[in-house]
């Protein structure tokens, strides 16, 4: 093999880099795009994944506004107040940070506890779904569990389970309120995160009517109103509703429920001691 | 030859399937189906405006009795299809899947025809508004299944004149035999229909669509025909050749411009089924109280042609046919490859009920992805009667790009599940279609909001 | 026997519960096609043609095909574990693309290379990409190109040597009187710098029949269009491809000098316009773009063929089309109905 080729092919390459490298410099330093660092370093630490849920489309023009004063330093919905605080340390201001709710699907009812009157064939949406028929849930208001709430979820706070149960983790989650929208039969509310005492279900029908199609459903006998001592409860519509400004959390109206549709939320770390009550809600 | 038509099919037509066609009660004739004990008539059973009923918790009421009516002009009322008392007047199931408010009759067995119930006359001469009028009080709507209000269909705006009135005998959709056997028994009684359709447009010819699997209704229209005065259009047998938009295509070669009517290409029309409803409505006085529907499929005992009273149930038809077979895997109200598949057998049968077909078990197709899974074969473009592109339209409404869909003429699909049949992961395109369809109607109205508020600002 | 009607107020609890009916948007029936009908068509086609050129090139045919299809599989198999999705070797497209590899392959190839063939079309040329449907690029000529790039001499004289090759090959020989190891078109290419005289004609025969010197693919031109034929009539590919690719081919060597119908049968061409360029997931959508498509192939084919160092272009032709696909996509849609114009641009 003839040697000189390739060094002439090395030298001519490396004359060619070294051509362009400086041109490239050149360009890079008379041409630069002034841009404040404080972008690249706000845009470090919020979440990354890009989930909208602020209102941006995605997080690199999050940054920007939030650099620029648009936008506040706990814009990021998804990464809650830790990531508040790290956006402001990086502004330099004080975080001010709001209180986060977390979310609440209102329903109990699982596979086992309201069976399907027929089976859902197509595709994995439950907005899609809620248009055959109700995808084949029995009860016009519950949860049909095909997770779309779950795949919007930018935390992967959302978990359902094979038989359509599902959990909130409220540890992840960020109240960005993502899932709201997406659920079709509207059953996710933003709780504030105090709040542990809560009402599972959305059910409007007379009682009996609602348990014929579910044995964990509100069938609107009011005891727990009579029960509260705080006028915290009302029902409205034979639905039941909190008002968590009033509520203690005392719980008696958990007692009086008949059919287990008002629960309380346990912190997970209790989830040993007991473990029938619900860990997430 | 089996396979030089095939190889003839594939290369040279566009558009269309052939599903194995099972018309096994197509040598059926009709019989008149089952008398209910109870009736649930819907108030809603036509595109438009639902009716407010007429009628109070025990009344009794007649055959052919006005039991719901609306103020709408895109409406049509509703009849009592038995004598009786009213039990009811319930939400119930309804073949959409919604609960709708419905008539519940107990019916007395006596079959008593209400005195309103009576020949109207001749409609060679009423001029066409009195057609109309009648035809809006005899509550028929377009019985092919999109139940469109007819009097509605029969009164097109003065620029546009319709010169040709299709009769719409195709039956495109496999196991359905009704209009054939309907084009084989009352022929005759069609053509009477038709013609009251022709004076109300002043069209001036009257064509009969079939395909050609019909031999036996093919003769029978045509030597009517020689007598009346029109024609018979024999067209290839390939679904969906039935569907308004391909067969105006198929005999008149003209296409109806996006988003518009037949109108706009000067030709209405009609099912078969909608030209007898007609004919007995000016003829015997009777109001839509009844239709003609086929009971088939692997599910079902006995195969037959039914005049079934519109708010009979399906179980009740049924148990008729001599109940179910096997193991029950669909109840579909309709042709298998538009109907609508129910999750209970206690709905209603509605006007615009073209058949009850059940499927068994091991006979529904079971295995669907639950999302998009698309190999690229492009047998759905090539089998798109519209010439759009599912494969595409159903990745974008898959993803949620509802902007895009717009640019693919997705409102152009007729969902005649062509796509869907021919497609080989199975993938529920015709459900992506729907879903798009609302997600962009949706995403529009989202975009005409914004505007509207940025031009306030 | 009559059983107890699905739900409703008709059913009565007798000892199970009845079966749930089940919901779902029309059609309520589908065809009988599924993707595995579909790859299992396509072997069907290519059946004849390996059948014959395992008769013809006895052992050292088998061993590439197994091998191809072997490291196709494998691999398919593999990366799919490894990227904790379904297995789906079972749908028989791994099959296909290891079977139609080994049909552009020389067959007297070390056992080695057409594994490491197949393992490149699986995993550069499909996986990467996300697996069926997702692929820009033909993963059997991928798989080819790298092995023809990486061990060209190998890839262009590793003819058959066995004795019923030798017997086929005598008899060729006889017919167009003339002694050459290279293919029939490289031995045109000769001809055409006027380094030989032989009439392109004779040469008909053995392509048709009998075609000792190519591609395992290439022994028998019959034989691609009886596949061809079948997959038309199954209605599995559009006959724009084959026709417009070969025909463009066809009239520009006509254009240029060369025997037509010489320039048809010879080298990879049927192969590639009827098995290579319909690969669904790699050609264009729409039927003006499947046509514009194959003029493209053609144009590139005759274009390598006789202006560049290469004696075939099928496979770079191919290649070079399939990455321009989206963009005939793009620019190329179906007139939908009610609309007006020849096409609906974006």
């Amino acid at each position: 093999m003839d040697w000189s080729i390739v060094g002439k092919a090395a030298l001519v390459l490396s004359g060619l880099s070294l051509v362009f490298g400086a041109l490239l410099a050149i360009a890079s330093i008379k041409f630069a795009v002034e841009t404040d660092p404080r972008v690249d370093q706000v845009l470090e630490v919020l979440m990354g994944t890009n989930c909208g849920a602020c209102g941006y489309p995605g997080c690199q023009v999050a940054a920007e506004a939030v650099v620029e004063g648009k936008a506040p330093v706990d814009v990021c919905l998804a990464g809650g107040p830790g990531t508040a605080e790290a956006v402001a340390e990086v502004m330099g201001v004080e975080a001010k940070t709001r209180e986060m709710g977390v979310a609440l699907v209102h329903c109990k009812g699982g596979l086992a506890e309201s069976p399907p009157r027929a089976r859902y064939q197509g595709i994995d949406s439950c907005a899609a779904a809620d248009k055959i028929a109700g995808g084949g849930k029995a009860c016009d208001y519950g949860c049909l569990g095909l997770g779309t709430c779950k795949d919007v979820c930018p935390v992967n706070a959302i978990r359902i389970t094979r038989d359509h149960r599902r959990w909130v983790n409220r540890g992840r989650c960020t109240g960005c309120e993502l899932c709201i929208e997406v659920c079709p039969r509207n059953l996710i509310e933003i709780v504030p995160r105090k709040q542990n005492v809560l009402v599972m279900c959305t059910n409007k029908d007379k009682g009996r009517k609602a348990r014929e199609v579910c044995t964990v459903c509100c069938i609107a006998c009011k005891k727990c109103e009579k029960v509260c001592e705080f006028e915290a409860i009302t029902v409205k519509d034979n639905r039941v509703f909190i008002d968590y400004e009033k509520c203690t959390q005392c719980g008696k109206c958990i007692d009086v429920c008949p059919n287990n549709v008002i629960v309380r939320v346990v912190p997970r770390k209790s989830r040993s001691t007991k473990p029938k009550a619900d860990a997430d809600a | 030859m089996g396979w030089v038509r095939n190889l003839q099919r594939e290369l040279f037509t566009k558009g269309g399937v052939h599903p194995p066609s099972n018309k096994i009660a197509a040598t059926m004739k009709i019989f008149p189906g089952p008398y209910p004990e109870t009736v649930v008539i819907p108030l809603s059973q036509h595109i438009g405006a639902p009716c407010e009923p007429l009628v109070e918790i025990h009344d009794r009421v007649l055959i052919g009795q006005k039991i719901g009516d609306s103020e709408a002009y895109v409406s049509a009322p509703v009849h009592s299809s038995v004598s009786g008392e009213v039990t009811g007047i319930i939400e119930y199931h309804h073949p959409t899947g919604v609960e709708v408010l419905s008539v519940q009759i107990l019916s007395d067995g006596m079959n008593e025809v209400h005195p309103s119930v009576e020949p109207l006359g001749d409609p060679m001469e009423m001029t066409p508004q009195e057609i109309r009028k009648h035809i809006r009080r005899g509550g028929i709507v377009g019985l092919g299944g999109a139940t469109f209000p007819t009097h509605v269909k029969l009164a097109p705006p003065e620029d546009k004149q319709i010169e040709l009135v299709i009769i719409n005998g195709a039956e495109c959709e496999p196991y359905l035999t009704g209009d054939h056997r309907m084009m084989v028994e009352r022929g005759e009684d069609i053509i009477e229909g038709a013609r009251v359709i022709q004076r109300a447009v002043g069209a001036e010819r009257i064509v009969v669509a079939i395909e050609r699997n019909k031999p036996d209704a093919i003769s029978v229209m045509k030597e009517i025909g020689d007598e009346y005065g029109f024609e018979v259009a024999v067209l290839p047998a390939r679904y969906p050749m039935g569907a308004e938009k391909t067969l105006i295509k198929g005999i008149t070669g003209r296409e109806v411009p996006s988003g518009g009517l037949p109108m706009d290409v000067g030709v209405l029309v009609d099912n078969v089924g909608t030209a007898a409803a007609i004919y007995d409505l000016f003829y015997e006085g009777m109001p839509l109280v009844d239709r003609v529907l086929t009971v088939a499929g692997d599910g079902v005992a006995g195969h037959a042609n039914l005049r079934i009273k519109v708010g009979t149930l399906v179980r009740d038809v049924i148990d008729f046919c001599g109940g179910l077979v096997g193991e029950p895997g669909k109840v579909i109200l309709g042709g298998p490859m538009m109907g609508l598949a129910q999750y209970s057998t206690s709905v209603p049968v509605i006007k615009g009920t073209s058949g009850i077909v059940v499927l068994r078990g091991e006979t529904v197709w079971k295995r669907e992805p639950g999302h998009f899974v698309c190999i690229r074969c492009v047998l759905c473009v090539r089998r798109c009667p519209m010439n759009l592109m599912p494969y595409l339209i159903g990745s974008y409404s898959d993803a949620g790009m509802w902007e895009e869909l717009e640019t693919l003429n997705i409102n152009d699909c007729v969902e005649c599940g062509c796509c869907a049949y021919k497609c080989p992961t199975k993938n529920p395109l015709v459900q992506l279609i729907k879903v798009g369809k609302e997600g962009m109607a949706r995403q529009q109205k989202k975009m005409e909001e914004l505007t509207e508020a940025l031009d306030k600002e | 026997m009559p059983r107890e009607k699905p739900g409703g107020k008709g059913s009565k609890g007798k000892d199970r519960k009845p079966e749930l009916l089940h919901i779902g948007v029309s059609p309520h029936v589908r065809g009988r096609n599924t993707t595995t009908s579909i790859m299992g068509w396509v072997i069907v086609a290519l059946l004849p043609l390996t059948a014959y050129s395992i008769y013809i090139g006895g052992l050292s045919t088998v061993v590439v095909i197994l091998m191809s299809v072997t490291g196709a599989v494998v691999t398919e198999a593999a990366i799919q574990r490894m990227r904790h999705v379904k297995v789906s070797i079972g749908d028989l497209s791994a099959v296909v693309t290891g079977l139609l590899l080994a049909l552009t392959l020389p067959p007297e190839l070390p056992f080695w290379m057409p594994l490491a063939g197949g393992v490149v079309a699986i995993a550069l040329g499909k996986q990467v990409f996300g697996g069926l449907g997702h692929n820009i690029f033909n993963p059997a000529l991928v798989g080819r190109a790298v092995l023809f790039i990486s061990y060209s001499k190998y890839m262009s004289t590793s003819w058959l040597t066995d004795p019923r090759a030798l017997m086929v090959k005598t008899q060729a020989i006889e017919s167009i009187n003339a002694v050459t190891g290279a293919t029939p078109l490289a031995t045109m290419g000769h001809v055409r710098e006027g380094e030989l005289t032989i009439q392109a004609s004779r040469y008909y025969g053995p392509l048709l029949f009998g075609n000792p010197w190519g591609c395992i693919g290439e022994v028998s031109a019959i034989l691609i269009v009886v596949g061809l034929v079948v997959l038309l009539i199954k209605g599995l590919v559009d006959w724009r491809i084959p026709v417009g690719y070969v025909g463009t081919v066809m009239l520009l060597s006509w254009a240029l000098g060369m025997d037509p119908l010489f320039a048809m049968l010879s080298g990879g061409l049927l192969l590639g316009a009827c098995f290579m360029a319909t690969d669904y997931v790699t050609n264009p959508m729409t039927p003006w773009g499947k046509l514009v498509f194959s003029v493209g192939c053609g144009c590139i084919t005759v274009v390598l063929r006789f202006y560049s160092n290469l004696p075939e272009g099928v496979m770079f032709a191919i290649l070079v089309m399939n990455g321009f696909t989206p963009l005939i996509d793009r620019y190329l849609r179906p007139r939908a109905f009610g609309h007006k114009g020849l096409v609906k641009q974006v």
